[in-house]
């Protein structure tokens, strides 16, 4: 390669500048990012959903009651800003608002962790599916329908079973079953993306299976998966509350949004408050997180291109 | 010969999220009867919006001003709903690809006698029979039997020719082709030009040929009208810009294009790319690209201005274009 | 610049071989699927530092071989001799050793570049794959110095394809292909999707750096203008088979088959006088379904000369000296252009 443009000192030169100095391009996620920004609702949202959890997490230190500390005096009393109940105590007489901050980091901590583990195995499952095809696709998608047909409710309940009621063990109980939906996505999406012609170049310059799979196809992946992970999160948040009002989520005194909703159901006209609050933040998530889903969607798939 | 398309004064403008976007500048032509009309240009040149806006195809975000005469009426600003009373009637458009402008889950005579029964009143039946009459002269051969196919049956070839037997139905004064023959392989693409040849002696309708083939032009164009950067740099008889353009652009697209009969050593592109219509050079657009420059080019833009009658163009040059100083 | 191995025995560089490969299309739940010939025993050889124009239409197959020659699709039967040895049905691991010497450009040059990746990464992939003993800053020394020589400013290396219009991206494609050092390079349609000046650039773009590697090409292309202007031999297929392969000249001065006259009298030529002279061969009817070809020879359902015999025999494809012809009546008919 020596020689050819006759410039060799002075290219090297130029490229050890380069290194340090050469401009940054624009790339597909930063102008997603910009639109992403563009779009007043999400930015909203994205906005609201951050308060809530600063709130959440940062909340307890400020209240004088924390979540599972009982306050004999004061069992099922409606909001007494005298006495620091700022939003009432439930039946234990302990304080709602704590325990609404509490559950709200329970309830995130396990839709974070749940879509984690169901992105992680889905797109190495769905991307490796989809791009060797044949066989090896039917198997693996057959596998997945299996397990779609499967009750899933019977699962949990045996997960439950052998390990016991662990937060840990619903994350990735939850994050086991989410991930065949995800799995399904992007296996769809990598048999698209696999006729493309940067992949045939790939393959020209040498690059095998595992190497197309990790560098060319996950990378391009990502509108799709965001757009998804951003989506299940509610469903996540959902299921878990369902599986706590059947008892089989967090255990006592930790709680979870679901917990909380399913005690304060039963007692919605006499202890409104015990409903009302967690309903609160459940819903306000929810709304949010629809919104980021929204314009991360218009944001990662412009039609101006 | 009467003229039954007079453009004046159009401007097509397209608001950006940041900044205001001329497409196309100050276009003026006519179109007479019959007469084969070739556009050339290339990406950026703006020489489909300017047809777009013709027939109110504009994005939304397009707005046109100027006027374009069909006989009486200015279609520019005018409203969809009264456009429609002309489009598909008196002027028609067909596009490159026929794959997209064709309803898929219509069979081909169900869309084409639509246009029939709609802008000249037929009854259905008789829609359907000159359909097949139409489907027949434009030379596609069992007419019957394409007529009751679904697009994606037939070949490239063959859609566009419907496109061309749909948009050729109400007999209109003007037919505007974008790119049609592009994505057509070269022996079809044969046929379908001699097909436009055929046009204004057959239907009398006059054909507006969009393009980047200078090929193409040369075998079909009665005149021809080169755009750069939104405006309209030359434009006359297709021979004399053919065997004397007096544009630089004109003799650099000339000099770009291979030849089948002849292997030069070497193509003599011009240097540079198109320019973006959002930052336009200043003066002349060419500017930056022309062998011919002078200062002031980099200044003021020229205005297109008569050359010998039939012709015009927008170039302060006036000496020779010498094809040697252009290597 | 290259040095050619001390063993090069002949002028070939590649020979291809009774090339065949085929596509099952399936028609429905219980029908056997139909078989698409794409391409049918295909023999050819290509010199060492000659262009290879390979022209056809749709349906002929063209972008097929191109990719089987790079073993990026599977021949079904044949022969693909690579400096002696048969790659045609080699394993993945032992073709990766050949891909450093053949490359590819692709024609959408958009479409051929990875949009999550900068436009250095792209350049030095193959590089990463190919020729992994060499450093990082080895790499980048080259990815630099290729960019400089297909006319890219090696400011732009870190920005992502989308930035880049049309003809540079092109540029970028070259230089992947190029980056390797390869002998040859398989150009499928590079210029067709660009506008007519930056086409011309391209054009004398890869002509530069054909002389300056010492490179062999394979040029594929519908265009029979373009392909005209680079090749120095012309190879035509119909519907999966040679029909004819001539000097450029030659095939243009004295076409032996009616399809190669037909299509020749087809293209547009941009000289209007010109224009109005000739007269199209006329060819009748649209290209037959490669699913479902014609019996004996593929191209007799559209030629002015069948004879009975078309229809029962295919035409053998003769050689004489520098010209491959596959015709029953080549020896007979008069076809130059304009006759």
């Amino acid at each position: 390669m020596a020689g050819i443009t006759g410039k060799d000192a002075t290219l090297t030169a130029y490229a050890d500048a380069l290194a340090s100095g050469a401009p940054k391009g624009r790339s597909l996620t930063q102008d997603a990012f910009r639109r992403l920004i563009g779009n007043k609702a999400a930015l909203v949202s994205i906005f609201v959903f951050l308060v809530i959890m600063i709130i959440a997490y940062a909340g307890p230190y400020f209240l004088p009651w924390a979540y599972d500390k009982i306050d004999w005096a004061g069992i099922r009393k409606p909001p007494d800003w005298a006495k620091g109940h700022y939003l009432g105590t439930d039946q234990n007489g302990r304080d709602m608002l704590a325990r609404t901050f509490q559950g709200t980091q329970m309830s995130l901590l396990v839709a974070f962790v749940a879509t984690t583990v169901s992105v992680v195995i889905g797109v190495i499952y769905g991307a490796i599916a989809g791009y060797f095809g044949g066989r090896v696709d039917a198997v693996m998608m057959r596998f997945v329908d299996i397990m779609y047909a499967l009750p899933y409710m019977l699962f949990v309940i045996i997960l439950v079973v052998i390990f016991g009621r662990s937060p840990v063990l619903l994350f990735v109980g939850i994050g086991c079953l989410e991930w065949l939906t995800m799995a399904r996505i992007v296996r769809g999406q990598t048999l698209s993306l696999k006729q493309r012609e940067f992949i045939e170049a790939a393959k020209a310059g040498g690059a095998g299976p595992f190497a197309i799979i990790f560098r060319h196809i996950v990378p391009n992946l990502t509108g799709p998966v965001v757009i998804y992970a951003t989506l299940t999160i509610p469903e996540i948040i959902i299921t878990e509350s369902f599986l706590s009002y059947l008892g089989l989520g967090v255990q006592e005194p930790q709680t979870s949004l679901g917990t909380l909703i399913s005690f304060g159901a039963p007692v919605v006209e006499a202890l409104p408050w015990m409903l009302y609050t967690p309903a609160f933040f459940l819903v306000v998530m929810l709304l949010s997180l629809s919104f980021i889903g929204d314009g991360l969607r218009d944001a990662l798939d412009p039609k101006d291109r | 010969m009467a003229n039954v398309l007079v453009v004046d004064d159009l401007d097509v403008t397209f608001s950006l999220h940041q900044s205001e976007v001329k497409a196309v500048s100050d276009l003026n032509f006519t179109l007479s009867e019959g007469e084969t009309l070739a556009v050339v240009g290339e990406s950026g040149s703006g020489k489909s919006q300017a047809f777009l806006s013709i027939m109110g195809l504009l994005a939304k975000n397009g707005k046109a001003s100027g006027r374009a005469m069909l006989g009486d009426t200015n279609l520019i600003g005018m409203a969809p709903g009264a456009l429609d009373a002309y489009r598909g009637k008196d002027i028609a458009m067909i596009f490159q690809d026929p794959m997209t402008s064709l309803n898929p889950t219509l069979k081909v005579k169900t869309q084409l006698a639509e246009v029939l029964v709609r802008h000249q009143g037929y009854t259905l039946e008789k829609a359907v029979r000159t359909t097949i009459e139409m489907l027949e002269r434009v030379g596609i051969p069992e007419p019957v039997k394409r007529a009751n196919a679904y697009p994606h049956e037939l070949s490239g070839g063959m859609r566009q020719r419907v496109m061309i037997a749909m948009a050729l139905l109400c007999k209109p004064k003007v037919l505007i082709a974008d790119e049609p023959t592009t994505a057509l392989d070269v022996t079809v693409q044969a046929q379908m030009l001699d097909l436009f040849k055929n046009l204004s002696n057959e239907f009398g309708t006059a054909l507006v040929l969009i393009t980047h083939d200078l090929g193409v032009v040369a075998g079909v164009a009665d005149r021809m009208m080169v755009m750069y950067g939104g405006r309209c740099v030359e434009q006359g008889p297709t021979d004399n810009l053919f065997y004397d353009p007096r544009h630089p652009y004109t003799l650099g697209l000339l000099h770009s294009t291979p030849h089948v009969a002849k292997r030069a050593r070497r193509l003599d592109p011009i240097q540079g790319l198109p320019p973006s219509l959002e930052h336009l050079p200043s003066g002349c657009a060419f500017h930056p690209r022309c062998a011919f420059r002078f200062d002031r080019c980099f200044t003021e833009r020229p205005p297109l201005l008569p050359v010998e009658d039939v012709r015009e163009k927008a170039c302060w040059y006036q000496g020779e274009l010498n094809y040697e100083e252009v290597a | 610049m290259q040095t050619l191995p001390a063993d090069s025995r002949s002028d070939d560089l590649i020979k291809v071989e009774n090339l065949s490969k085929y596509f099952s299309v399936s028609s429905g739940l219980f029908s056997k699927p139909f078989q698409l010939k794409a391409l049918q025993d295909i023999s050819f050889t290509v010199k060492r530092g000659e262009t290879l124009g390979i022209v056809g239409e749709s349906g002929c197959g063209k972008s097929t071989l191109g990719r089987c020659i790079l073993q990026l699709l599977t021949p079904d039967d044949g022969r693909v001799l690579w400096m002696g040895q048969d790659i045609a049905a080699l394993p993945p691991e032992e073709m990766r050793k050949h891909r450093k010497d053949l490359q590819i450009i692709f024609q959408d040059p958009l479409a051929s570049l990875n949009p999550r990746m900068t436009v250095g990464e792209i350049i030095a992939d193959p590089l990463k794959t190919l020729m992994p003993e060499l450093k990082a800053k080895e790499r980048r020394d080259r990815v630099i110095r290729i960019m400089e020589a297909v006319g890219l400013l090696p400011e732009m290396i870190n920005r992502y394809p989308h930035e880049f219009s049309g003809g540079q991206a092109q540029r970028i494609g070259i230089a992947r292909a190029l980056i390797t050092e390869p002998k040859l390079i398989v150009c499928d349609e590079p210029v067709s999707a660009l506008d007519v000046s930056i086409q011309a650039q391209i054009l004398n773009l890869l002509a530069d750096l054909k002389d300056q590697f010492g490179l062999t090409l394979i040029f594929i292309s519908h265009n029979l203008s373009v392909v005209r202007h680079v090749s120095d031999r012309i190879m035509v297929l119909y519907l999966g088979r040679i029909v004819e392969l001539a000097n450029g000249d030659d095939l243009y001065d004295d076409p032996k088959h009616p399809y190669t006259r037909a299509l020749l009298t087809a293209v547009p030529i941009p000289d209007p006088r010109r224009a109005r002279q000739r007269t199209i061969d006329g060819l009748v009817g649209e290209i037959p379904s490669p699913i479902n070809p014609p019996s004996g020879c593929t191209f007799r359902t559209r030629c002015r000369y069948a004879l009975p015999i078309c229809a029962q025999q295919r035409p053998p494809l003769e050689s004489t000296g520098t010209r491959m012809i596959a015709c029953h009546r080549w020896q007979e008919l008069e076809l130059k252009p304009g006759a």
